[in-house]
């Protein structure tokens, strides 16, 4: 068979060549599958596959073979199997897209999932297909994030799912949506589905447990599915009237059969769910619900459990913080045992369901803080009240804030490896040419504090050379300058009247700049320091690090510019660490004193996901010049998984663009002999600079910024 | 050369020209006018506080105007110097003249100066007010030699967002606590309303939905939004519905746009504008 590929691909210049034989195919994959091949499973199939290809197909084939192969031998054995079936039906762009798709999902699930990803052709070819109109819940998410936080009520996760449903602090969507011939229609679809499961739960679907209520029907799937349209008829009723542009927009999507006659009762405004599930007993025997395009599934289950979970939460931290207040209010050991039925909440405006709460104690007026506020919200979403019982203030008046990680970077460590608790950074491979997502965990330590001595001897013994460093750092602070002979200016410059006037006497014109202005210039520089500290840096460069920092603060801290520096190491991508030495809102003070002491050499030098983080921080900040300076000893390197060399050499790269980018200028000082070869490469022709001799590290990097930075 | 002084004078403006003469439309939002009255009349001078479009600054001219007195605003910006604020001398012909800023020529009249947005000025800047804003009531010109002492009638009232203040712009302490602080935030729905409906002559539905749009945007504060849409936004949005733009278009060239430039959630906005409408 012949196949043409798009001969516009660059990759395909050699196009002519001859194919490859049977006998060269297997060779090669041979060469490539070593690990996963037997005596009894051998490259040969495989070849006889591929042989009837073309060259260029052939070729793109034995590359990606090579390349999975160094991520799992065994993706890239099923990869060569389906090979010669996928490229006949695919174009060069969906074939990388397939086998890109597979290893992220390889890399995420593992390889069964990987795997079935790979054989799962046909679906991959008919979403493929549908592409052109489909929204991806990837694409839709923020901004259906954003509408949901917009609509309030209660804060709402988005998560993708394998249908539209809620538990009612998450909303699951599907992963995309293709019903309808155009994008515009499909995204309406996602924002009905989402603003349907917000509204299940701001107006009350789960007040009520429906599995519970409906038990006694024989058929519970039955009666559930009609309460679920029952329920989707009363909030299309709402939307209706609280939305009435998206309720038209639902309207247009033409799928809403008008609802039966019998559901007069939940159109009403003052339905609620208890009329829903009156009807249901109505119409059970004698009408089948329609299926809405947007209205998902309902899992009472699911729901139940995230309620009871919640609503058991809400109330502890209700009485807890009750209690708080009540701490604040009376001094302390004040009879807390009449406490009971002190408290009183009204709703600020009985007619607003969604409105504010007043408390009062005692009668009187109590200041609300928003996170009590918050609660009751959401235990009067829950609950339709505030029970008495709620009111009862309890426990120690300290807040357990549910989102902050329980576990310490230390204690991940020592049980089963989890990510709980640490960011995610993608990484780039550049075989692959696609980011690796959720690739690097990482997490952000302190360092130990060093002992302080180190830094009283490094100022001592550099003590002529920070002189002279405080002096040209002085003379770099933005002085005042008064600039003469200026048109517009705050006061009169007297030589230039008196020259004018001269001028003036001798026939000639009085000039126009005959003022000064005062010009103050201003530095609004931000600067990230990022450490190397892995476990070559041990012995004389790791003192030469650290003295360097303490030279670089004094002179820092006489300038006035704000800066950070940060410590970075790690071992595995799945243990990257950045090491907080000063964050930008710390002072030098003897803190970061003894942290700049204490710096160690740990592991290994994964840059790429380090630079990430660091740029993430550095973005935070607001300044008009932003610095990521790199104190480095070597190449990019880490233990294992091929960062050492090329692949890690990429990554490093492509993340000090993504740094550029968004407006940071990367920049290298670093003692690596060989740096020559890579770090043009890696941060461009001018932004790097090789000290050869470490011992004169200190004195030349803060040269280097004052001539970075002037 | 008196002429030329006085068209000097002239150029800078008059204080009568100050005067505001129509009733400016206000609604109070509790007791700042009472506030900001036993303020004027014990001399200390005002900070109004509050969010972006809340009314500080029609607050301003309606007292003005309650007051009788010429009102000289001074938009704060970081180029703006002490000279600016004070005065300076200028050239004319073969002589100099001194031109008092408008800070000066507040004084003088014994009018009131607003300085609106202080926190764009430059520290320097702002401590030339100092003496001006405690019981002194002076104003030192030190280039014109002259001392100027501030009638009873004046007052200095500045006006700051705490908001979206960063740590570079916060307000020095020795001149926050100089003022008495008026706290303004945005009208509760039903007052909105009918600000809307006075202001832009809108139909009570469109204003409601509205405000519910402002409402939804207000969540939105802290979640990538800076701030959320303020009362002048729907003021601007419901002019154009009233002049006959279509609601989606108006909401999203007087508040989508108005309120932000990441496209997500620009597209947010819309989708909950159009939503609404």
């Amino acid at each position: 068979m012949s196949l043409q590929p798009p001969s516009s691909d660059p990759r395909l210049t050699i196009a002519l060549s001859e194919p490859l034989s049977t006998r060269e195919l297997e060779e090669r994959l041979d060469e490539a599958l070593d690990a996963v091949l037997s005596s009894r499973r051998t490259a040969q199939p495989l070849a006889l596959g591929l042989a009837p290809l073309d060259r260029e197909w052939q070729d793109f084939a034995l590359h990606w073979v090579s390349v999975i192969a160094r991520t799992s031998s065994e993706m890239a054995y099923q990869f060569a199997a389906l090979a010669p079936d996928a490229l006949r039906s695919f174009d060069l762009a969906t074939a990388e897209a397939w086998i890109i798709h597979a290893m992220d999902t390889f890399d995420r699930e593992g390889l069964y999932r990987g795997s079935s990803e790979l054989k799962n052709l046909d679906a991959f070819i008919a979403a493929s297909r549908s592409r052109s109109r489909a929204v991806a819940f990837e694409d839709a998410r923020n901004v259906l994030g954003l509408f949901i936080c917009g609509l309030a009520g209660r804060r709402l996760k988005l998560e993708s799912g394998n249908a539209a449903y809620t538990d009612t602090e998450t909303i699951y969507l599907p992963a995309c949506s293709t019903e309808y011939a155009s994008r515009e229609q499909n995204f309406i679809v996602y924002k009905a589905m989402a603003t349907h499961l917000w509204a299940q739960t701001r107006y009350g679907t789960f007040s009520i447990d429906p599995a519970a209520q409906l038990a006694s029907y024989p058929d519970l799937r039955r009666a559930l599915a009609l309460y679920h349209y029952l329920e989707t008829v009363r909030i299309d009723a709402i939307i209706v009237r609280e939305l009435p542009g998206l309720a038209r927009e639902i309207a247009a999507l033409g799928t809403a059969a008008p609802p039966p006659q019998a559901c007069r009762r939940v159109l009403d405004p003052a339905a609620t769910s208890a009329d829903s599930l009156a009807l249901v007993g109505v119409l059970y025997d004698n009408f089948t619900p329609p299926r809405l395009s947007y209205m998902g599934t309902m899992h009472p289950e699911l729901v139940q459990a995230v309620r009871a979970a919640r609503i058991a939460r809400e109330k502890l931290e209700l009485q807890s913080g009750l209690a708080k207040i009540l701490a604040e209010k009376s001094p302390a050991g004040e009879a807390q045992s009449a406490a009971a039925q002190r408290f009183a909440v009204n709703r600020s405006d009985p007619a607003d369901a969604g409105g504010n709460f007043d408390l009062s104690l005692d009668g009187a007026p109590v200041a609300l803080p928003a996170n009590v506020n918050d609660l009751l919200q959401s235990i009067a979403q829950d609950l339709g009240e505030i029970p008495d019982d709620y009111l009862v203030p309890a426990g120690d008046g300290s807040y357990r804030d549910s989102k902050t990680p329980q576990n310490k970077a230390a204690d991940v460590w020592q049980g089963t490896y989890h990510e709980e608790g640490a960011v995610l950074y993608p990484e780039w491979d550049y075989r692959r040419r696609h980011y690796r997502k959720q690739w690097c965990v990482l997490r952000e330590l302190d360092v130990h504090p060093g002992n302080p001595d180190f830094i009283a001897a490094t100022l001592a013994r550099y003590a002529p050379q920070v002189t002279r460093l405080r002096r040209t750092f002085e003379l770099l602070r933005g002085e005042d300058k008064l600039l003469r002979k200026q048109q517009n200016g705050d006061d009169i410059d007297l030589d230039a009247v008196i020259s004018g006037y001269a001028d003036m006497r001798s026939g000639m014109e009085l000039p126009q700049r005959l003022l000064v202005k005062r010009h103050k210039a201003e530095r609004n520089i931000a600067v990230m320091f990022m450490v190397d500290m892995s476990g070559s840096t041990k012995g004389w460069i790791n003192d030469a690090e650290r003295a360097t920092l303490v030279l670089l603060c004094a002179a820092l801290e006489v300038l006035g510019d704000r800066y950070a520096i940060y410590g970075f190491s790690g071992i595995t991508r799945k243990r990257c660490e950045i090491y907080r030495i000063k964050r930008f809102d710390e002072r030098y003070d003897d803190n970061v004193r003894s942290r700049i002491a204490g710096i160690l050499p740990q592991d290994y030098t994964r840059m790429g996901v380090a630079i990430r983080h660091l740029t993430a921080l550095l973005n935070a900040v607001d300044a008009r010049t932003k610095l990521l300076i790199t104190l480095s000893d070597g190449k990019p390197d880490d233990y294992s998984d091929n960062y050492r060399g090329e692949y890690g050499i990429e990554d490093t790269r492509q993340a000090l663009i993504e740094a550029h980018r968004s407006g940071i200028h990367p920049f290298c000082i670093t003692i690596d002999r060989e740096a020559r070869d890579y770090l043009p490469h890696m941060y461009g022709a001018v932004n790097y600079t090789v000290i050869d001799d470490v011992a004169r590290l200190p004195l030349k990097v803060a040269d280097i910024y004052r001539r970075l930075t002037t | 050369m008196t002429s030329r002084v006085t068209s000097l004078r002239d150029r800078a403006l008059q204080p009568e020209a100050r005067l505001i003469e129509r009733k400016p439309y206000y609604e109070p939002l509790g007791t700042e006018i009472e506030l900001f009255e036993a303020a004027y009349s014990s001399q200390i001078p005002a900070l109004l506080k509050g969010p972006t479009g809340c009314g500080k600054s029609r607050f301003m001219e309606y007292m003005a105007w309650r007051l009788q007195r010429p009102l000289i605003t001074v938009s704060c910006h970081d180029d703006l110097t002490a000279a600016d604020l004070v005065g300076r001398y200028l050239i004319t012909g073969n002589e100099t003249v001194w031109v008092d800023g408008p800070l000066a020529h507040a004084v003088r009249c014994g009018g009131i100066c607003y300085l609106d947005e202080i926190v764009e000025a430059r520290k320097d800047t702002t401590v030339v007010i100092h003496p001006l804003a405690d019981d002194r009531r002076i104003l030192p010109m030190e280039r014109h030699g002259e001392l100027l002492h501030a009638p009873p009638e004046f007052a200095l009232v500045m006006s700051y967002n705490p908001g979206y203040q960063s740590v570079l712009k916060e307000l020095k302490q020795s001149t926050r606590q100089r003022f008495i602080a008026i706290e303004f935030s945005y009208p509760e729905a039903a007052l909105e309303k009918k600000i809307i409906i006075t202001e832009t002559g809108l139909d009570a539905d469109s204003a409601e939905q509205l405000i519910r749009l402002a409402g939804m945007t207000r969540n939105l504060k802290g979640n990538g939004l800076d701030e959320g849409a303020s009362t002048r936004l729907l003021v601007h949005a419901g002019k154009l519905i009233a002049r006959g733009i279509a609601p989606r278009t108006a909401c999203n060239g007087a508040i989508a746009e108005a309120l932000t430039d990441d496209p997500e959630m620009l597209r947010a906005v819309n989708e909950l504008a159009t939503s609404l409408f």
